[in-house]
C-alpha cells in the first residue's frame, strides 16, 4: 500500500469541457470571431454566402483546434498579427522590393524562401538530436519547425493578398497550382507532426518527418528556379469556385497525414532491425510507432474521404457529373482502396509490425502519384497542375 | 422411429444444404475475399489512366497497330470502367460488403446493449487493465464514488447485485460500431447511386439489338430512330456543341467508337456566346446566353449559363462545359505554287466543311479544321520562351485525289521575328507529328505577294528565261563582256542555277559550281568563271525579284534600302523550304465572319442524390468508427475484513495503447476521488492493494 497520506483537497477537475477552458481561450476564440464578423461585413461584395459559410466554418475549425491543442493559439494568433502587419505596409506590388520587411521578411517569396530554409535546418538538427541524445537540439529542432510551418502559412496569406494586388479579378485563394500546393503540403505535414510531438511527447520522428518534407522543399526550390513557377497566375473558369477552398486544403491534411504515416513507417522498420539500439538512442517503442501509424493512417484517411467527396460535389457542378474516371479520380479511388485494406488488415486480422510499416511506405508511393505523377503523366481534367 | 430416423435425415440433408450456402456465404463475406477485391480493383483501376480512355479508334489502331488494337478492344481496354469484367468485380465487391454487413450487424446491434454484467472478480482480474483499492469507505460509498466516475466519463452503465459484491459494468462509445455499419452501408448505397448513374441499360440495350450504334458524321435529321432514346427518366450525360443562333434538341451520349442520340423535353437555343481572356492567353471566362422553351415550359427561359452554374430544369442539367467554332465564314486566297502565274483563288469556306478545289494541277479537297482568333503562345518555330498573342489562326487539311492528306495551321497575320516579318505556315503528314512552320517573309506592306510572286516568278518557265536574260546582260556588262551571241548561253547557266536554289538551296548551288569548275584550267581562269556564274546567279535573282516587286504594286525605280536586301535574303532561304511544303498552294486568310458555338454538357443523374446521401453515412461511419473508441469499465465491490475493496477493469479492442493510457488517467481519478470521499467522511486509509 503506498500510503503517502497527505490529506488532499478535492484535486480532481470534474468540471466539462468547455468548462475547463481557460480565460484565455475564451479571448482568443473572440478575437478571432471579431475578426471573422469584420471580414465578413467588410468583404460581403468580393463574397458570396458559400464563401461567407466557409469563413465562418474556417473560425469554427480554428478554434476547435486550438482548444484540443493549445500551442495553436499561440500560433495563430502571431501569424495574424504578422500576416496583418505585412498587409498593412504592402499598398501595392512594388512595395515588396521598396520595403524593408516585405523584401526580406514577410512578402510571400521571402516568406516561402524562409520556409524552405528553416525546414531544411531542422531535419538535421532533429537527427543529430536524436543521435546525439541531446533535449536541447530536439527542442531547437521543434522551434525551427514551428518557424518554418509559421513561415510557410504566411506565405500563402500575404500571396493571397498579392494575387488580389495584380487585379481584383485576378485574386483567388493561393491553393490552385503545384507552386503553391507544395508550400500547402509542407507546412501542414509539419502542424500534424507537431500535434503528435504534443500528443505523444516524443521529437524523435522529426528528422524522419522532416526528410518527407525537405523532399518536397527540394521539389519547390526546383519548381521555383528552373521552371519559374512562383509567378501568380489568374484561374480558368473552371477553378473559380469556392470550392476550391475546401476541397485542397482538405486534401492536403490527408496527404500529409499519409506522409507522416509513412516517414514513421520508415523509422519503424529501421528500429525493427535492432530494436535495443534503437529505443536506447530515444526512438519510441514499436507499440507508440505503430499507434502512430495508425493514427496518421486513420486521420489521412478520414481527411481524405471529405476531400474526395467534396471534389465529387464540385465535379458534378464544374463538369456535370461527380465522377468521370478521370485518371485523378480514378488515381484517388486507387490511393483511398489501398488505404481501406490496410484498415481491414489491421482491424480485422490484426496486422502489426513490419509489413504494415512497408505498406505504409508504399502508400506514399501512391499517394504521390495521385499528387504528382497524375499531372506529369497521365492527362485529364486535372491537367492545370501540369509541370 | 421410422418417422424419427426420417426426420434425422431431413435434418441431416438440410445441414448439408445449409453448410453448402454457408460455405458460399463465408467465401463472400470473408475478409480474404474483400481484400483481394480491393487491390485487384486498384490494378485494373490503373489501366484506364494508362491508356487514355474513350477516344477516336483511329488513336488507338495507329497507337497500337492493327494487331493489338482488336485484343484490346475485346478485353474493353479503351472503356475499363464499364468493360464488363471490371463491373463484375465492382459487383463482387457490393456483394462481399453487404454479407459482411448482413452477418454482422446482429451481432453489433446486441453488443451495443450488452453490459457484460456475468463478469466475476477473477475474470476482471484477468484484464491486462486492473486496479485495484482498499478503503475504509462503505461499499455504498464506494459504489456511489463509482458510478460518479464512470458517469463522468461519458459512460452508461448497470448494477448487477452479485450477493456478496456489486458489479457496476460501465460502456461508452458503443456508436463506433454504428460507424463500422454505416461505412459498409455507404459502400452498398454509393455502387447503388453509380449504378443508377452508369450506362449499363444503355449498353444492355445496344446488346438486346433495340439500339444501334451512330457511327457516321451527319445531320441529326438523318439518324434514325434505332439510334434514339426519347426523353425519359433514365440517367445520361451527354455533349452538344450549339453554334451561336442555332438550337437544339438532343445531346449526343458517346459511346465506344460512335454515339446515341438522346432527345431533350426542351429545346436551346444559344443566342449570344462570350469568351473572355487574360494576359496569359488562358480564358478568364465564357458564358452562353439561352433561350429554354418546351412543352412543360410556359415562359421561355432566359438564362446565362456559366462555369460552376449549372442550370436545372426538371433534373435535367446543363453545363457550360465547353467552346468552339460554330462554322466561321472564312474569305481565304488561295496562292498557286506551281509557277504559272495564276491569280489566286478567291475561296469562301465555313469552318468544318470541305469543298473541292480545281486546279491546274488536278483537284484537292480543302477540309477546314479549326479557326480561332486568338492565339496567345510563344512564337512557334523559335526558341522564344516569350508568351505574344499571334492573332487569328486557322487548320485544314488538303487531301489528294489519292486520299492522302497534309495539315495546316497559318496565321492571319505576319509575326515579328528578331524586328522582320514573317507570315506562318505549319505543315505536317501525320496529326502525331507538331507542326513545321515555313516562315514566308511579309513586304512592305506586311503583304505576302512580293514573296509568292518572286516564287512564281523562280518557278515560271517564260519568266525566269526573261530574267535569266536580263540577268545575264547585266552580268557580262559588269564583267566586261560584250558578246551579245554568249547571251543565251550565260542565260541559260543562270536558270539552271535558279532551279537548283530552288530545289536545294544556295549552300548546293556554291558546291555544285565548285565541282563543275573543278579540272577546268587554270586556278585563275576557275576562280574567275565561279565568280561570273555566281553573279549571273544573282543578277537573275535581282531580275525576278524586281519583277515581284512590281507586280506587287512597288514602285520597280524605287532605291532600295537595307530591309529590301534583308527581305531578298529571308526570300532565297525560305524558297528552297517550300519544295517540302508537299502541295502547290498557300492559302492566305483575308477576313472571316467569327461564328462560335458553344459546348454543352447535359445530364440527368437520378442517383446522384443516392451517392451524395451514401457518402454522408461514410463520412459520419468514418468519423464514428476512428474516433469514437468503444471502451468497457467494470467496478467490483465488495466488503473485504472491515474495509471495501475495489477493482476496476476495462477494456477497449481496438485502441489498447491509448485505452491504457486513459485507463491510467480513470485510476488516477478514482485515486483522488476516493481520497476526497474519505476525507468528506474522516475515515482515512485508503490505497492500493
Amino acid at each position: 500500500m503506498s500510503t503517502s497520506q497527505e490529506t488532499m483537497a478535492v484535486g480532481f477537475d470534474e468540471r466539462g469541457f468547455l468548462r475547463r477552458l481557460s480565460a484565455f481561450d475564451w479571448i482568443w476564440a473572440l478575437v478571432f470571431l471579431a475578426a471573422t464578423i469584420y471580414a465578413s461585413v467588410t468583404f460581403a461584395p468580393w463574397m458570396d454566402r458559400y464563401e461567407q459559410g466557409i469563413l465562418y466554418l474556417s473560425w469554427a475549425t480554428l478554434v476547435g483546434v486550438g482548444w484540443m491543442w493549445k500551442p495553436a493559439r499561440i500560433f495563430s494568433a502571431a501569424l495574424a498579427l504578422v500576416a496583418l502587419f505585412a498587409v498593412a505596409r504592402y499598398p501595392d506590388l512594388a512595395a515588396a522590393q521598396s520595403d524593408f520587411f516585405l523584401n526580406y521578411l514577410l512578402s510571400s517569396q521571402a516568406a516561402i524562401m524562409w520556409m524552405c530554409a528553416l525546414f531544411l535546418a531542422a531535419t538535421p538538427v532533429y537527427f543529430a538530436g536524436l543521435l546525439l541524445r541531446s533535449e536541447f537540439l530536439n527542442k531547437l529542432g521543434t522551434a525551427l519547425t514551428w518557424l518554418a510551418s509559421g513561415a510557410g502559412f504566411l506565405g500563402l496569406l500575404v500571396r493571397w493578398w498579392e494575387s488580389y494586388l495584380i487585379a481584383p479579378e485576378v485574386g483567388r485563394i493561393p491553393v490552385t497550382n503545384l507552386y503553391e500546393v507544395f508550400v500547402l503540403f509542407a507546412f501542414t505535414t509539419a502542424l500534424i507532426y507537431l500535434y503528435y510531438e504534443h500528443r505523444y511527447k516524443t521529437r524523435a520522428m522529426g528528422g524522419f518527418v522532416g526528410l518527407i518534407i525537405s523532399a518536397s522543399i527540394g521539389f519547390l526550390l526546383w519548381y521555383h528556379f528552373a521552371q519559374g513557377a512562383h509567378e501568380i497566375e489568374p484561374l480558368i473558369p473552371a477553378l473559380q469556385s469556392w470550392w476550391m477552398k475546401i476541397h485542397v486544403p482538405t486534401n492536403f491534411v490527408a496527404y500529409g497525414a499519409f506522409a507522416i504515416a509513412a516517414m514513421i513507417g520508415v523509422a519503424y522498420v529501421i528500429q525493427a532491425r535492432n530494436p535495443q539500439k534503437w529505443q536506447e538512442r530515444g526512438l519510441p517503442s514499436a507499440e507508440v510507432m505503430d499507434d502512430l501509424m495508425y493514427k496518421n493512417i486513420a486521420l489521412g484517411f478520414a481527411f481524405f474521404t471529405i476531400a474526395t467527396i467534396l471534389g465529387a460535389l464540385w465535379a458534378a457542378e464544374a463538369w456535370g457529373g461527380y465522377w468521370s474516371w478521370d485518371p485523378k479520380e480514378t488515381w484517388s479511388l486507387i490511393t483511398w482502396l489501398n488505404y481501406a485494406a490496410w484498415l481491414h488488415l489491421r482491424f480485422t486480422k490484426g496486422w502489426r509490425g513490419v509489413p504494415m510499416a512497408w505498406w505504409a511506405i508504399i502508400g506514399l508511393f501512391v499517394v504521390t502519384f495521385t499528387f504528382l505523377g497524375v499531372n506529369i503523366f497521365l492527362s485529364g481534367l486535372h491537367s492545370y497542375g501540369e509541370l | 422411429m421410422a418417422s424419427v430416423s426420417q426426420e434425422a435425415g431431413a435434418v441431416g440433408r438440410k445441414r448439408q444444404t445449409r453448410s453448402t450456402s454457408a460455405i458460399l456465404l463465408n467465401f463472400l463475406g470473408s475478409m480474404n475475399l474483400a481484400i483481394t477485391l480491393l487491390v485487384a480493383i486498384c490494378i485494373a483501376s490503373v489501366i484506364g489512366t494508362v491508356v487514355q480512355q474513350n477516344q477516336p479508334y483511329e488513336d488507338y489502331l495507329s497507337k497500337f497497330g492493327p494487331f493489338w488494337f482488336p485484343i484490346f478492344d475485346n478485353l474493353g481496354l479503351y472503356d475499363v470502367y464499364s468493360a464488363m469484367w471490371y463491373l463484375a468485380m465492382l459487383a463482387f465487391l457490393v456483394v462481399s460488403v453487404s454479407v459482411c454487413l448482413a452477418r454482422q450487424t446482429p451481432g453489433m446491434l446486441r453488443e451495443m446493449g450488452k453490459f457484460r454484467e456475468h463478469q466475476q472478480e477473477r475474470s476482471l482480474r484477468a484484464f491486462s487493465n486492473h486496479r485495484e483499492w482498499r478503503t475504509t469507505l462503505s461499499p455504498d460509498e464506494v459504489e456511489t464514488v463509482a458510478a460518479r466516475a464512470l458517469k463522468h466519463n461519458g459512460m452508461r452503465m448497470r448494477r448487477k447485485d452479485r450477493g456478496d459484491a456489486v458489479l457496476l459494468a460501465g460502456m461508452a462509445g458503443s456508436s463506433n460500431r454504428i460507424g463500422y455499419i454505416l461505412t459498409h452501408l455507404a459502400i452498398v448505397v454509393i455502387c447503388v447511386g453509380g449504378l443508377v448513374d452508369g450506362n449499363l441499360m444503355l449498353k444492355y440495350r445496344e446488346w438486346t439489338g433495340d439500339l444501334t450504334l451512330e457511327t457516321r458524321n451527319i445531320p441529326v435529321s438523318q439518324i434514325g430512330d434505332e439510334s434514339r432514346i426519347p426523353p425519359g427518366r433514365g440517367s445520361f450525360r451527354g455533349m452538344v456543341n450549339i453554334p451561336e443562333g442555332a438550337a437544339a434538341r438532343v445531346v449526343f451520349l458517346p459511346l465506344r467508337d460512335g454515339y446515341i442520340v438522346q432527345e431533350l423535353p426542351f429545346r436551346i437555343e444559344v443566342e449570344e456566346f462570350r469568351v473572355e481572356h487574360w494576359d496569359t492567353g488562358e480564358p478568364s471566362l465564357f458564358e452562353s446566353d439561352l433561350i429554354i422553351t418546351g412543352s412543360g415550359i410556359d415562359e421561355p427561359i432566359h438564362h446565362t449559363l456559366r462555369v460552376n452554374h449549372p442550370l436545372i430544369i426538371d433534373g435535367y442539367a446543363i453545363y457550360q462545359s465547353s467552346f468552339g467554332d460554330g462554322g466561321s465564314t472564312l474569305n481565304l486566297r488561295g496562292w498557286s505554287l506551281l509557277g504559272d502565274g495564276a491569280e489566286p483563288l478567291n475561296i469562301e469556306q465555313k469552318v468544318s466543311s470541305r469543298e473541292q478545289i480545281e486546279f491546274a494541277d488536278g483537284s484537292l479537297t480543302l477540309e477546314l479544321t479549326e479557326f480561332e482568333t486568338f492565339n496567345t503562345r510563344r512564337v512557334p518555330g523559335t526558341e522564344s520562351r516569350e508568351m505574344e498573342e499571334l492573332g487569328p489562326s486557322f487548320e485544314y487539311r488538303l487531301r489528294g485525289t489519292d486520299g492522302s492528306a497534309r495539315e495546316f495551321h497559318n496565321y492571319m497575320r505576319p509575326v515579328d521575328i528578331d524586328g522582320r516579318k514573317f507570315f506562318l505556315s505549319g505543315m505536317r503528314t501525320t496529326p502525331q507529328e507538331p507542326f513545321r512552320y515555313l516562315h514566308l517573309p511579309a513586304d512592305r506592306n506586311d503583304r505576302p505577294d512580293t514573296f509568292l510572286f518572286f516564287h512564281d516568278a523562280l518557278s515560271s518557265e517564260q519568266r525566269l528565261r526573261d530574267a535569266s536574260e536580263r540577268g545575264a546582260r547585266v552580268a557580262m556588262r559588269e564583267f566586261g563582256l560584250d558578246q551579245e551571241e554568249l547571251v543565251p548561253q550565260v542565260a541559260a547557266t543562270g536558270r539552271e542555277l535558279a532551279r537548283q536554289l530552288l530545289d536545294e538551296g544556295l549552300g548546293s548551288v556554291m558546291t555544285e559550281l565548285e565541282s563543275r569548275m573543278a579540272g577546268q584550267g587554270e586556278e585563275e581562269t576557275r576562280q574567275s568563271l565561279v565568280m561570273f556564274s555566281r553573279l549571273v546567279l544573282e543578277r537573275t535573282l535581282w531580275e525576278a525579284f524586281t519583277d515581284a516587286r512590281t507586280a506587287a504594286g512597288d514602285d520597280p525605280e524605287r532605291e532600295l534600302g537595307e530591309s529590301d536586301q534583308v527581305f531578298f535574303q529571308d526570300a532565297l532561304s525560305t524558297i528552297p523550304a517550300l519544295a517540302e511544303y508537299g502541295v502547290p498552294l498557300f492559302l492566305e486568310l483575308d477576313s472571316y465572319n467569327h461564328r462560335q458555338a458553344t459546348g454543352l454538357q447535359i445530364a440527368r443523374a437520378p442517383g446522384a442524390n443516392i451517392v451524395y446521401f451514401g457518402s454522408a453515412l461514410l463520412v459520419a461511419g468514418i468519423l464514428l468508427l476512428f474516433y469514437v473508441s468503444h471502451r468497457r469499465v467494470w467496478c467490483w465491490i465488495r466488503s473485504d475484513g472491515g474495509r471495501t475493496m475495489l477493482l476496476v477493469a476495462g477494456a477497449n479492442q481496438r485502441d489498447p495503447l491509448s485505452f491504457e493510457r486513459k485507463f491510467g488517467v480513470l485510476g488516477e481519478e478514482f485515486d483522488k476521488r476516493l481520497k476526497a470521499a474519505e476525507s468528506t467522511t474522516g475515515r482515512h486509509g485508503s490505497g492500493d492493494a
